[in-house]
């Protein structure tokens, strides 16, 4: 018999019902995305899970570890997660790096689950716009007109996903558009100021709150990616502390910055409802393994990604910026954790 | 669904509006709650360890073939931090040997054996106090120090040094706590329900002694037949002007010391400090029944009351037990006839331990024993996996630590980190494993680690020790020899200082012979 230290209860939670609640949570912007891009998403979104689960399962097997892992859930919602910031052009064999990169290098490499200092997902896309920034930069017309190209025709869309758009006899200039925040950073480059930028884009706050615009598979629609967050916060599987944080600090950054030049600088509400931001704040910035512990590091963290997020969106060369600033906040990760520890009960707060 | 501006609160300075921070709630299993006290039948044997408190063992007094009374003084305290042990019944003393105690290491601890006589004949030496506001405070000390009482909320720290007066710290506030809140224990609870009187008069009796001007009794939300009953017993007793019931919101653990005391009155007990240094006594609802017992009925501690509850447990029960009676015999009167894939557990499910064995007797401590099947207590102990970092074992945890991090340092053995990352501030509750998901014994590690630390410093001090032993001794020697060499020294200066004279006045004589000699001769040669 083995004498166990107490506790002798136990609350039930475990890897595998986190990793599912969060995947749950992603359901209506992986619905939403369906709806917008039809055959195109649903094939990505399956691609991208298989191929993550399959690197997973030979990583395990080659290292000899617990095969259990594989159904975690960790990989995954990786899969899932890397898909849905994807935009929905993108070709097999891009994709299928990207998996590889996110699991192998990003995970794996680093010692597997609980290991990694980058969020997998977030890493390989990054890769990927490093990478291809041609691919990467161009996103399909969501809900296209009539005679375009039929999203919702599976054999037009395997095709056009396995042997690129040449065989369907389209080019890319007629099934892609810009993205309002690639747009918006062409024109200010050509001295057009914000507001008119948005007029000629046909930008519309409604659009972008419900998600019909053009975008990566699960960015576009804030409203669902609410529904998920909220719902994850509510049952405590995230805790508030670096989505509230990020997303006030963009948002206070760019009131205060649009109030002393509306012409240079987009208002709030297009910062928080355009790009990759509310999919970042709830859920790749969220990723437990490569977020601050404690309370007070969460805030420093969510703080620390909107600053650099909305530098990256006004001053930098990309005009997504969200994904960037979480993976540099990765890097801050130890040092936050050092430096910003809970007060310990009876002690006045220590700090390193 | 949640409060922001608490948590913010919380989160920036550690302190929260209500209560303590972190904490959890588990569920309460309490299948005992609201039944009545049985008393537990005589057992054939009871077995007294020499050790049921914090601090020093006992020395027995008694001898093989011995007959004892009920409450007679069977062994006594070593040294300040203990108090004596006493028969729980009349019978006769058969061995006295080691036994199994509840102790993880499962090492024994000798014991006295008494096999009962029946008759239950009481040892009358101490007579009642009932008139006790106008005792010394000292001579009830005495008496509480020499009826054996421990904090019988299961910490079992000596009752009798907490009751002192202290001009530099005087008592503000005298806590009495019946939060009880392990789950599946209900002892305390039903205690407050059928003795609120002697709980009440017990801590009137610590307000005396201490002169404390203000009691609180703090009791869960989820025990309000108790409150009430409490409520009214201060009423008839004409004591709700001095004390006052507060009911507190259920969380785990706020039985703990330092949590009831910051949901009380908001404020915290300094690190490496104790309650008394922010003016507060704080005594568990039993042990202040076993006060009035001790101080108005004259009687030591022979008996108290146990939740025997589990999942495997056909007819759990509260019970009023001897101490001393072997765990199997109070099983049996629940209804348990097998031991076959049942796992028991001295205490509640959250602090609590494993028994090794079933003949462990209960204890001044023992608040309850829990039958678990086998399969329910690997559930808990599900196999680990890796840390997700998640960060739930910070945000449960009431001492504000960072239990993944800690554990991490314990695990790689790096006890200087851990020591920085405040191990010893944990209280080991358990909050941090129960909600970790990936099943990580977390207080398993601090445990491990905490033991580490005290082994490297038990070792520092006799490696310091020693050598300083050997520095001054190589001192010693070295001055002795520089005594030696001062006194050779000196000895050798005297003797060529003394040679040296010699030398000067053999010189002198010599000459004085010389020239004596030269003018004898001249005289001799002038006297022809």
């Amino acid at each position: 018999m083995i004498f166990l230290s107490s506790p002798h209860q136990h609350s039930g939670n475990s890897i595998q019902l986190t990793m599912l609640s969060v995947i749950i949570a992603l359901l209506p912007a992986s619905m939403v995305s369906v709806y917008l891009f039809g055959w195109l998403a649903a094939l990505l979104i399956t691609f991208c899970i298989s191929a993550c689960l399959l690197t997973e399962y030979i990583c395990l097997k080659v290292m000899q570890q617990n095969m259990k892992r594989l159904w975690d859930g960790s990989a995954a919602l990786t899969g899932l997660l890397l898909a849905l910031v994807l935009p929905a052009s993108v070709p097999w064999w891009m994709a299928l790096f990207a998996c590889v990169f996110a699991i192998l290098i990003t995970k794996q490499l680093y010692g597997g689950l609980g290991h990694n200092l980058f969020n997998p997902a977030l890493a390989a896309r990054v890769v990927l716009l490093i990478s291809f920034p041609l691919h990467m930069t161009v996103w399909i017309i969501p809900m296209p007109a009539e005679g375009v190209l039929d999203l919702y025709n599976f054999s037009l869309c395997f095709t056009f996903f396995f042997f690129g758009p040449e065989a369907i006899q389209q080019t890319w200039d007629a099934i892609t558009m810009a993205s309002p925040l690639g747009y918006v950073k062409t024109e200010l480059s050509r001295g057009v100021p914000v507001h008119e930028a948005l007029n000629t884009y046909q930008y519309s706050t409604l659009n972008a709150f419900i998600g019909r615009e053009a975008g990566s598979l699960g960015e576009t629609s804030a409203l669902a990616l609410l529904i998920g967050g909220i719902w994850l916060i509510a049952r405590r599987t995230i805790s508030w502390h670096i989505p509230l944080s990020y997303l006030c600090t963009v948002a206070l950054l760019a009131l205060v910055f649009n109030a002393i030049n509306p012409d240079l600088y987009a208002p709030p509400l297009f910062h928080l409802l355009a790009g990759g931001l509310m999919l970042c704040a709830f859920f790749m910035a969220t990723d437990p393994v490569s977020s601050p512990s404690s309370s007070i590091g969460k805030i420093v963290f969510g703080v620390g990604c909107g600053v650099l997020t909305w530098v990256i969106r006004t001053y930098g060369n990309y005009p997504e910026g969200a994904m960037f600033a979480v993976i540099l906040m990765n890097c801050a990760v130890p040092l936050i954790d050092y430096y910003f520890r809970p007060r310990v009960y009876g002690k006045t707060r220590k700090k390193g | 669904m949640f409060d922001i501006f608490e948590q913010l609160k919380q989160t920036f300075t550690g302190e929260s509006g209500h209560g303590f921070s972190g904490g959890i709630h588990p569920l309460q299993n309490k299948r005992t709650a609201s039944q009545n006290i049985i008393t537990c039948p005589l057992p054939p044997l009871l077995i007294h360890p020499m050790k049921q408190h914090i601090g020093e063992a006992c020395q027995p007094l008694v001898k093989i073939g011995d007959h004892v009374l009920r409450g007679q003084k069977i062994a006594k305290s070593q040294g300040y931090l203990s108090v004596p042990i006493h028969a729980s019944t009349s019978g006769k003393v058969i061995k006295i040997e080691d036994h199994a105690i509840p102790h993880p290491s499962g090492l024994g601890m000798p014991s006295i054996f008494i096999v009962p006589d029946g008759l239950d004949a009481a040892d009358e030496s101490i007579h009642p106090m009932p008139n006790y506001r106008s005792v010394d405070a000292v001579e009830l000390r005495e008496r509480i120090r020499y009826a054996g009482l421990a904090g019988l909320g299961g910490a079992v720290f000596p009752t009798f040094i907490k009751l002192v007066q202290d001009k530099q710290h005087p008592i503000d506030v005298v806590v009495l706590n019946g939060i009880e809140c392990e789950p599946w224990l209900t002892n305390d609870h039903q205690l407050m329900l059928e003795k609120s009187h002697e709980i009440i008069s017990g801590m009137d009796i610590i307000m005396h002694m201490v002169e404390a001007k203000q009691g609180i009794i703090a009791i869960e939300d989820n025990k309000p037949d108790a409150a009430l009953v409490m409520q009214n017993t201060l009423t008839e007793m004409g004591l709700d002007q001095q004390i006052r019931l507060q009911v507190l919101p259920t969380k785990y653990p706020q039985g703990g010391e330092k949590q009831l005391i910051q949901s009380l009155t908001g404020k915290q007990v300094p690190a490496g400090r104790l309650p008394i240094h922010i003016g507060v006594l704080s005594q568990n609802v039993g042990t202040s029944k076993a006060i009035y017992d001790a101080v108005c009925l004259g009687e030591p501690i022979t008996e108290r009351v146990i939740t025997v509850s589990g999942d495997a447990l056909a007819k759990p029960n509260n019970m009023r037990v001897r101490l001393g009676t072997p765990m199997r015999f109070l099983l049996h009167q629940c209804g348990l006839e097998s031991l076959d894939d049942i796992r028991l557990i001295h205490g509640g499910p959250m602090m609590g331990e494993l028994m090794r064995s079933a003949d462990i007797p209960v204890v001044k401590g023992s608040n309850g024993v829990l039958a678990m099947w086998d399969k329910s207590v690997k559930q808990a102990h599900h196999e680990e996996e890796p840390c997700i970092r998640c960060g739930d074992c910070g945000e449960v945890c009431p001492a504000g630590l960072m239990p993944n991090l800690l554990a991490n340092h314990c695990k790689q053995e790096q006890f200087d980190k851990a020591e920085d990352y405040n191990l010893f501030d944990c209280i080991e509750c358990g909050a941090c494993s129960y909600v970790c998901p990936s099943h990580i014994p977390l207080v398993h590690y601090f445990r491990f680690g905490k033991g580490q630390v005290a082994q490297i410093r038990r070792e520092k001090t006799f490696a310091d020790e020693s050598r300083a032993r050997s520095d001054s001794r190589e001192l010693r020697i070295a001055k002795e020899n520089a005594a030696k060499e001062e006194k050779r020294r000196v000895a050798r200066e005297k003797k060529e200082a003394r040679a040296a004279e010699a030398a000067k006045k053999a010189a002198a004589e010599a000459a004085a012979t010389e020239s004596e000699t030269t003018s004898s001769a001249e005289k001799e040669e002038g006297q022809p």
